[in-house]
């Protein structure tokens, strides 16, 4: 590495035109914007939270799994029948996501808005649909402290549920933000450029389908696993 | 500045090594079979231990006494070498494992060994603040147990069923447990509310004794004595109360002992 | 038509309440869980010494502390379960508040970026939110002093049943011990916000030039506890909302068949209290390494600033974090040796603990290697950093004794454990705090702090630790089990007493010397030198912007690093240190 001495000691490790004249910048108040991260970045953090919540549930497995095997209490419940329809429609609004993403590549932003519109549906029949398991159980009689299984049933649904909760306000904003820039009544809250836009549905697409793999893998674990 | 701290930290090292070398505070006297082993392998560990401590306290010390800023000349500059480094793991990689498998034969002996056949079974059973032991009696048969015949006032604390014969000649007192000495025991250890903890400092050998389940202890005890049982896990407010006591004695008087508390 | 642009102009906030409280700038949310971590540990400080005098004192009667403490110390004499009740909180705050809040949230937040020449961490709405996360949860854990029962007794393990069952298994175990599940609770999301913004800044904000290898330790120290902090809370707050449950909604997943508590036969059935072991260890050894990591970070940093000579084996360096965060999942198991789990799995879990040794043991090594042929300048910073170092020593010599299955069949619950995690995981990685804070103080505020106030806190901080933990390793020797109210029911512990009036003694002089910090640290703010740019002539890239750094860090500026993070007393350079910004030299290094 051939390189030359730096020319003057006294600037020694100081950029060029350092420090700035405005003095005023010398305690927090300088006028600097702070650049935004890279795209990579969000994806990078939603993986982590996703990584997170993984962990989460594979603690619960891993008590579900020790708890079954411990004593002889473990009555498995019967499975509620909506949670078919709640599970098929969840799978649909994953479905419908990628729709979405596909007609937003494409430009076409009207049908990326209409396919959001129905995801969010979607997954809002998900929610009602698992809070109609839970009355029908509660009608049987069946409540969270009833037996071990039940116990894990309220709980798993309910934790999934919460998430899920969590990711529709997510996509309910997403879905209002582009209906809004589409009829271009969004100016004073900020507007998406077409990059934005696609990051904000990758982002929730990712979440989305976790959320929905997560689901299946209760569902299979409550109900098939034995 | 060097050579204050230096000797700051040769002096707490030399306080810290009068501490344990002294004698002073020893550790209780020793009075099981598997204590022997327990007790040499903690002293070959100590020994380690002791002197890697002040090794590492002592060069620390040198450091910071020889290198300061005083010393003529600029420091050495050196971003490490892989072969000292090597040195020095390997070495210390090889005593850390030699440790941990010389202190396993310990381990087995208490753990994995089975208790010979003729082993003196005693059902320990913990509870807020205190230890039910009970022997099976001359029939050797624990009697049956029922939660809802258990009742602290009426003298039944482990709820004994007295259509059981087994459970009739059931020995039952509270934090007296008397051994026979130099005779392998087997002690079942129960609970009926929150985890305790079974802990004789003298036998080196502690064990929880957790509510729905059993955990089990083995060992012979050498020495005739009266000796202490703390309760070693938290168990609530009264957890510095929950003492008994392990009573070795010869074999005579543990069967008069049993004899002056069949029912 | 297209609509026109918005600005997006970042300028600082002006406000007060989104300046200093709601703000979104690192270094202020860095700040806030400095200060939040330093209310913490002064209480958790003040409970330690409640403790210490009921144990050096136990029949004496405190009419002053009666008359503050009316229901702890009914008659006079303190209580056993107030006692108890101050060492869950004690162990719980000093845990969660203090030694998980300063060292990442405080010193990682406001470093971290700066460090990597950032702006700021990558999400800095996350960040706000994972403070006040944090700071909501000290708030519901303090609310635990103040509730019917007062504050729980079950330890900051919580074991069930004892913490499963409420009120009648005894005191502060209603509202109290929920209260400290649901602080729990929301202190474990708040760290996974963290965690999750600590990595992804990390791995994208590096300014250019600065590759993975050019960071300083203290960033990778971070990033691996955040890693740790990721996989390791969840797993926590599962096991406390399945504890929450077991207390409020019937469910039993910690509670066993048969139970008869307080005379009453309690109708749950089947579950296994080992299994909360499991998930608490689980998390509870990684949360040991995430206390302790950044002060080794911080250590390998200062030690080599002040020897002016590089971090010797940077590269073994960071690999011994990687290892030693790695093996932290592995060895759960050996805080539950005599818990009944099977003994297989306990010869298993005591060979991996002790192979954690390995990796400790070349920090150790490189840090003295570090020392060897430096130039040390013995500032407040490098005593407290020399002071870590020979607590790690201590302390982490007797993991050996513990690691052991064998010899835990005496030490378990010991005073010996107690005097172990103290040195390591509690003082060590408070002095690694202490020497934070005089290292980077004058970059926080501008100012230097007195050097000879930082010197007194040292020798009495050194000597006071030493002088407290060392009797308690004895005290372990002797078989005394912690968590006792007092020791005078035994006669092994016969000559427990006059240790223990030692140890309350050195700790009373020691918590004395913290209020010189206290002192030194407000009234270096407003009195304290003016600090320059770069005080300690060091060379990674927090010192390379003005102090206090404006608002955006390096005022507009794109760094652009050529050195790596330590390079002090390089041959044939014009001063002995170069900074990473510092332009390409033409010297041979060697």
């Amino acid at each position: 590495m051939v390189a030359t001495l730096p020319p003057k000691p006294e600037t020694y490790g100081r950029a060029p035109g350092w420090p700035p004249d405005d003095g005023g910048n010398r305690d927090n108040g300088g006028g600097f914007d702070k650049p935004s991260p890279p795209p990579s970045a969000y994806r990078l953090g939603m993986g982590l939270a996703l990584v997170s919540i993984f962990m989460l549930f594979v603690a619960f497995t891993s008590a579900y799994v020790i708890r079954q095997g411990q004593g002889q209490d473990w009555q498995p419940i019967n499975l509620p029948v909506v949670l078919w329809l709640t599970t098929a429609l969840l799978l649909l609004s994953s479905v419908t996501l990628e729709r979405a993403r596909q007609r937003l590549r494409h430009g076409d932003e009207l049908m990326c808005n209409r396919w959001l519109t129905a995801t969010t549906l979607l997954g809002l029949g998900f929610l009602i649909g698992q809070f109609v398991a839970w009355r029908q159980l509660a009608a049987d009689g069946i409540y969270i402290n009833t037996n071990p299984h039940s116990s894990f049933f309220y709980m798993l649904t309910a934790a999934h549920g919460l998430h899920l909760a969590g990711g529709l306000v997510g996509l309910g904003y997403i879905t209002v933000k582009m209906w809004r820039q589409s009829y271009q009544l969004a100016l004073a809250a900020g507007l998406w450029t077409h990059p934005k836009k696609e990051l904000a549905i990758d982002l929730m697409s990712l979440y989305w389908h976790f959320m929905d793999g997560l689901w299946v893998y209760l569902f299979v674990l409550l109900f098939a696993w034995t | 500045m060097g050579a204050t701290v230096a000797i700051l930290i040769w002096a707490v090292t030399a306080a810290t090594l009068w501490m344990f070398l002294s004698g002073r505070w020893p550790m209780p006297e020793l009075i099981s079979l598997h204590g022997q082993g327990w007790d040499s392998q903690y002293l070959m560990t100590i020994i380690i231990v002791g002197i890697a401590f002040t090794l590492a306290q002592i060069g620390l010390g040198w450091c910071v006494f020889k290198f300061t800023d005083k010393k003529p000349g600029p420091a050495t500059y050196t971003e490490g070498s892989a072969k000292v480094e090597t040195t020095w793991t390997l070495i210390t990689a090889a005593v850390f494992v030699m440790l941990g498998i010389t202190g396993q034969r310990v381990w087995a002996h208490f753990h994995l060994t089975d208790p010979p056949r003729d082993a003196l079974m005693i059902e320990v059973t913990g509870q807020q603040f205190a230890w039910n032991v009970r022997y099976p009696g001359p029939d050797g048969v624990f009697g049956r147990t029922d939660v809802k015949l258990v009742d602290d006032a009426a003298g039944n604390p482990l709820g004994l069923d007295d259509k059981d014969p087994a459970a009739r000649d059931d020995v039952v007192t509270q934090n007296q447990v008397a051994v026979p000495v130099n005779r392998p025991i087997r002690l079942i250890l129960k609970s009926k509310d929150v985890t305790h903890n079974f802990f004789v400092p003298h036998a080196r050998m502690k064990q929880d004794a957790v509510p729905g389940l059993a955990t089990f202890m083995h060992f012979t005890l050498t020495k005739p004595g009266k000796y202490e049982v703390a309760c070693a896990e938290l168990c609530g407010q009264l957890h510095w109360q929950m003492k008994a006591f392990i009573n070795v004695m010869s074999d005579e008087e543990f069967q008069n002992w049993l004899k002056e508390r069949a029912p | 038509m297209e609509p026109t642009t918005t600005i997006h102009h970042h300028a600082p906030p002006s406000s007060f309440i989104r300046k200093y409280i709601f703000s979104t700038d690192h270094k202020i949310i860095g700040l806030q869980y400095y200060f939040l971590a330093l209310v913490a540990a002064f209480i958790g400080m003040g409970l330690s010494l409640l403790m210490r005098i009921k144990l050096a004192w136990p029949t004496e009667t405190w009419p002053t502390l009666a008359a503050l403490f009316p229901e702890g110390f009914a008659g006079g004499q303190m209580k056993p379960e107030f006692y108890l009740a101050m060492l869950t909180m004690h162990g719980t705050i000093m845990v969660f508040f203090v030694l998980t809040t300063a060292p990442q949230g405080g010193f990682g937040n406001y470093f971290l970026p700066m460090q990597i020449g950032a702006a700021d961490m990558a999400f800095p709405v996350l960040n706000m939110l994972s403070f006040w996360f944090t700071f909501v949860g000290f708030v519901v854990l303090m609310a635990a002093f103040f509730v019917t029962g007062g504050a729980p007794i079950s330890g900051w393990t919580g074991y069930p049943p004892l913490s499963a069952l409420g009120q009648i298994a005894g005191p502060g175990l209603g509202l109290g011990q929920d209260l400290w599940v649901i602080s729990i609770a929301i202190f474990c999301v708040a760290s996974l916000l963290g965690a999750l913004n600590f990595i992804s800044t990390m791995l994208n904000m590096r300014t250019k030039g600065l590759d993975l290898f050019k960071l300083p330790l203290t960033c990778w120290a971070w990033f691996t506890t955040a890693v740790l902090a990721l996989l390791a809370f969840p797993v926590l707050l599962a096991g406390g909302v399945l504890l929450l449950l077991d207390r409020n909604a019937g469910s039993s997943f910690f509670l066993p068949e048969g139970l008869i508590v307080s005379g009453k036969v309690i109708n749950r059935s089947g579950g296994s209290p080992i299994l909360w072991q499991h998930l608490f260890w689980y998390f509870g050894h990684p949360e040991v390494y995430i206390a302790i990591l950044p002060g080794m970070g911080a250590t390998s940093q200062i030690l080599a600033t002040f020897a002016r000579k590089p971090v010797y084996g940077y590269r073994a360096m960071v690999i011994a974090i990687f290892a030693i965060g790695l093996l932290g999942f592995f060895v759960w198991g050996h805080h539950m040796f005599v818990s009944g789990m099977s003994p297989f799995s306990g010869l298993a879990f005591s060979v991996i603990t002790l192979t954690i040794g390995i990796p400790s043991a070349i920090k150790t090594f490189n840090w003295l290697g570090t020392l060897w042929g430096g130039r040390i300048r013995f500032t407040s910073a490098m005593l407290f950093s020399i002071g870590f170092v020979s607590l790690f020593v201590s302390g982490g010599v007797t993991g050996m004794v513990l690691g052991q299955s064998s010899l835990d069949l005496f030490y378990h619950d010991t005073y010996f454990v107690v005097g172990h995690f103290h040195m390591i995981m509690g003082v060590a990685a408070i002095f690694a705090m202490f020497a934070g804070t005089y290292y980077w103080f004058p970059k926080m505020f501008g100012r230097m702090m007195h050097e000879g106030l930082g010197r007194l806190h040292f020798w009495l901080s050194f000597i006071g630790v030493y002088a407290i933990f060392v009797p308690m390793h004895i005290l372990g020797v002797m078989g005394h089990p912690r968590r006792y109210a007092q020791s005078t029911a035994y006669e092994f512990l016969g000559s427990a007493l006059p240790l223990h009036e030692f140890i309350t003694v050195a700790a009373i002089i020691m918590a004395l010397g913290q209020f010189i910090f206290l002192f030194n640290l407000f009234w270096s703010m407003k009195k304290g030198a003016k600090a320059p740019d770069n005080p300690w002539e060091a060379t990674t890239l927090e010192w390379a912007t003005s102090s206090p750094p404006p608002f955006d860090n390096f005022g507009g500026r794109q760094l652009v690093v050529h050195h790596g993070p330590y390079e002090y007393s390089v041959p044939g350079a014009p001063k002995d240190y170069i900074m990473q910004t510092d332009p390409p030299l033409a010297v041979a290094k060697h």
